[in-house]
């Protein structure tokens, strides 16, 4: 009973949350990125049920997000001509349609083995739809793409819809209603069959359970949920272009799941709010933001391979047995050491940015506040020694991260 | 017709093996480590930039012998310091860690050398039509790819067959375990082999962005048609690389003159297509459009119906 209140608990939060999050942040800029934050999470979260459940490594999930997509500004189109009487509140179930006839084709097709050779016919996939994007362009626009007018009579709430805080709601709403299928989905037969897939097909098979159908199915449903974020964002951007179905946001929501973790369900959503959070922000602040991406990916990838989840499970127990208190000094050593590496690699990377890219390099450009020519080799030196120095600590306060780690398990495993 | 078929033969076969260049290099390092290698197409973009750089530096005899090194280096460093870091948390990471380095390379392009192409022209010395047939010339510098690619084929092979790492590594493609049982230092060998692939991707970038185009996105566009050849050829399989290098660029090049749709296909059993709707275009789609997709469908079915590939001896 307990157990079941505090679900329940966490799910009203989460509501709440997004009830209140746009009247705090009212701007239009904070309201675009909300929007946007929860298509991401949809998105990812469908990506996950791929990787993270099915142990399908996929490089052409934006095919169904994309032909999600198409479908449903299609789809508004018609309701905009009054030939289908369908509501703008349920249009995202139109590019779901998209997303599951689209699924199961492409999923049976590729799903016979996993691994190495799955990934390479989703990349293929990927790359085949996309380059026939752009030789039908009576679907799929051309060029210039499609777009479509989502102020339509047909509704159910009445919403206009001309307002961008009345397509947050809409967003918000499907967004819990979708996270709230999903976390379902890993609790039915289908869920877990398709982790017993993951982790050891050739046993799954003897049991009896048809593992091509299964991966299938996991398939299926999550181009499903790929294609009512496709829908979403039909409504929130009205245009659509064929780099929709490309390899960009293919790239993009594997680096969202990762980045989040794809161990635990929540994680892609901690990866689709950061990851967003950082294209639009970075994007305004510097020109490099994807070379600092690569690098945050990279990174995560070589000292945190389970994600941001992984991180925060990982400090779980620490948390309960009250011990966090005794990891902070070290932790604070290597955040600090990082801090120097990343300001001396940030000053060379934005340095290089304003000697190729801005109009005139000889202007002085300027960074903190400090404004300097970027030819001077005083900003050189100080860049490539903040550098050398935050590595140097970085390597140094990784082993005393790593001792105060373990003296912290000892604790756990024997102080009580 | 025959001018039109005798020079496809010839850019067809210049083309096919500026992709063997690449892909022998990623077929040995897939059927080696089992690492799907992304930021392979960005090792041909480095090649192709430093090449362009030290051209413009000292001139392009030198390019030709150091951006390769370069590139060997950089990747043999990207083995030792990455790929060995990340193997204990499996295939999936390696492969990500690979996808990371690709976007990290190619922002590292942006920030060196801008966004834009560069031009990086024909070296004088060869910036002359070597022959002409009927009324189309064929460019010295076609020729000059073609045998520098020929060469590193046959050096390629020499190495492979006729010396001692050679065999170590033929056999490590086949039986990696095994080969590490004998006591050979197999992680030596791996980087070793990642240096190798990585500076053979550089010496196509440097005779390559000559002839295609040097620009920031020149990796996105070659790298799917790689993987498309180590797949069609078979993993692990150099002599299907080879194959498949030639009948891909075959291929591409001769799609590009035939301008027929499946209107004109079907019109020849005399059946007349109208279609309108939003799917109509299917029908009107010529020929020589397809280029693009045409590798990808030959490997979403290959790898369906086939997926050891031409050549292979095993699956993935």
């Amino acid at each position: 009973m307990k157990y079941y209140l505090q679900q329940c608990g966490i799910w009203l939060a989460a509501a709440l949350v997004c009830a209140v999050l746009p009247l705090v942040f009212s701007s239009g800029f904070a309201l675009s990125m909300l929007s946007q934050m929860g298509i991401a999470i949809i998105f990812a979260l469908s990506y996950n049920m791929l990787l993270g459940q099915g142990g399908m490594l996929s490089f052409g999930h934006a095919v169904y997000y994309g032909l999600g997509g198409f479908l449903a500004m299609h789809a508004i189109n018609m309701v905009g001509d009054g030939v289908l009487p369908l509501p703008l509140e349920l249009l995202p179930l139109a590019g779901g349609l998209g997303g599951v006839v689209a699924g199961l084709i492409f999923g049976w097709l590729s799903t016979d083995r996993a691994g190495t050779t799955f990934a390479l016919i989703s990349l293929g996939i990927g790359e085949l739809i996309a380059a026939s994007a752009l030789m039908l362009p009576s679907f799929f626009g051309g060029e210039e793409g499609i777009s479509a007018d989502r102020m339509v009579d047909t509704t159910l709430t009445g919403f206009g819809f001309g307002q961008q805080i009345e397509v947050f709601y809409l967003i918000a709403a499907w967004m819990l209603v979708c996270i709230f299928l999903m976390f379902l989905q890993t609790k039915t037969p289908l869920g877990r069959v398709a982790n017993a897939v993951r982790d050891n097909p050739e046993r799954a098979a003897f049991i009896g359970y048809n593992v091509r159908w299964v991966r299938t199915l996991q398939f299926t449903l999550a181009a499903f949920f790929a294609g009512i974020a496709g829908g979403l964002f039909a409504i929130n951007y009205e245009i659509i272009t064929a780099e929709t179905i490309g390899a960009i946001p293919s790239g993009s929501v594997l680096m969202m799941t990762y980045i989040g973790g794809v161990g635990h369900f929540f994680g892609p959503i901690l990866g689709a709010v950061l990851v967003t959070f950082m294209q639009l922000s970075l994007a305004n602040i510097t020109h490099a933001w994807l070379l600092y991406f690569g690098l945050l990916f990279v990174g995560m990838i070589l000292w945190a391979p389970n994600g941001l989840a992984g991180i925060i499970m990982l400090h779980q127990p620490v948390w309960k047995a009250g011990l966090t208190k005794r990891l902070l000094p070290a932790y604070s050593l290597i955040a600090l050491s990082s801090l120097v590496l990343f300001l001396g690699a940030m000053t060379l990377i934005e340095i290089n940015y304003h000697l190729s890219l801005s109009i005139n390099p000889d202007e002085p450009m300027s960074l903190f506040g400090i404004t300097f020519r970027a030819q001077s080799p005083l900003a050189w030196i100080v860049a490539v020694t903040l550098i050398i120095v935050g590595f140097y600590f970085f390597r140094k306060t990784q082993h005393v991260v790593r001792r105060s780690w373990n003296e912290v398990t000892q604790m756990m495993k024997g102080g009580r | 017709m025959l001018e039109y078929v005798f020079f496809s033969i010839l850019n067809s076969l210049v083309l096919g093996m500026l992709f063997f260049m690449l892909s022998s290099g990623l077929t040995l390092i897939f059927s080696m480590m089992g690492v799907l290698n992304f930021a392979h197409a960005s090792f041909y973009m480095l090649g192709a930039y430093f090449g362009y750089q030290i051209t413009n530096m000292i001139g392009f005899w030198p390019a030709l012998i150091v951006a390769p090194l370069l590139v060997g280096a950089l990747g043999a460093l990207v083995e030792r310091y990455g790929l060995r870091t990340v193997h204990k948390y499996g295939h999936v990471a390696e492969l990500l860690f690979t996808v990371g380095l690709f976007y990290i390379i190619e922002e590292s392009i942006n920030l060196i050398w801008g966004r834009n192409a560069v031009t990086y022209p024909i070296p004088a010395v060869l910036d002359f039509p070597l022959f002409t047939f009927f009324s189309t010339q064929f460019s010295a510098y076609r020729m000059f790819m073609l045998l520098i690619s020929v060469g590193m084929f046959v050096g390629l092979y020499l190495v492979l067959t006729r010396t001692r790492i050679g065999l170590i590594i033929q056999a490590a493609l086949t039986h990696p375990d095994g080969v590490s049982a004998l006591g050979h230092n197999v992680p030596a060998v791996f980087m070793m082999v990642f240096g190798g692939g990585s500076a053979l991707a550089g010496l196509a970038g440097v005779i390559g962005g000559i002839f295609l185009i040097t620009e920031p996105a020149m990796a996105a566009t070659l790298g799917p048609i790689v993987f498309v050849v180590i797949v069609v050829g078979g993993m692990g399989s150099l002599t299907g690389a080879f194959v498949a290098s030639l009948l891909l660029a075959a291929i591409q090049t001769f799609a590009v003159g035939i301008e027929y749709s499946l209107t004109d296909l079907l019109a020849v059993f005399g059946l007349q297509i109208d279609a309108g709707g939003l799917l109509g275009d299917i029908w009107r789609i010529q020929l020589a459009h397809t280029g693009p997709i045409l590798p990808y469908l030959f490997m979403v079915l290959m790898l369906m119906f086939r997926p050891k590939g031409l050549m292979g001896k095993r699956e993935s």
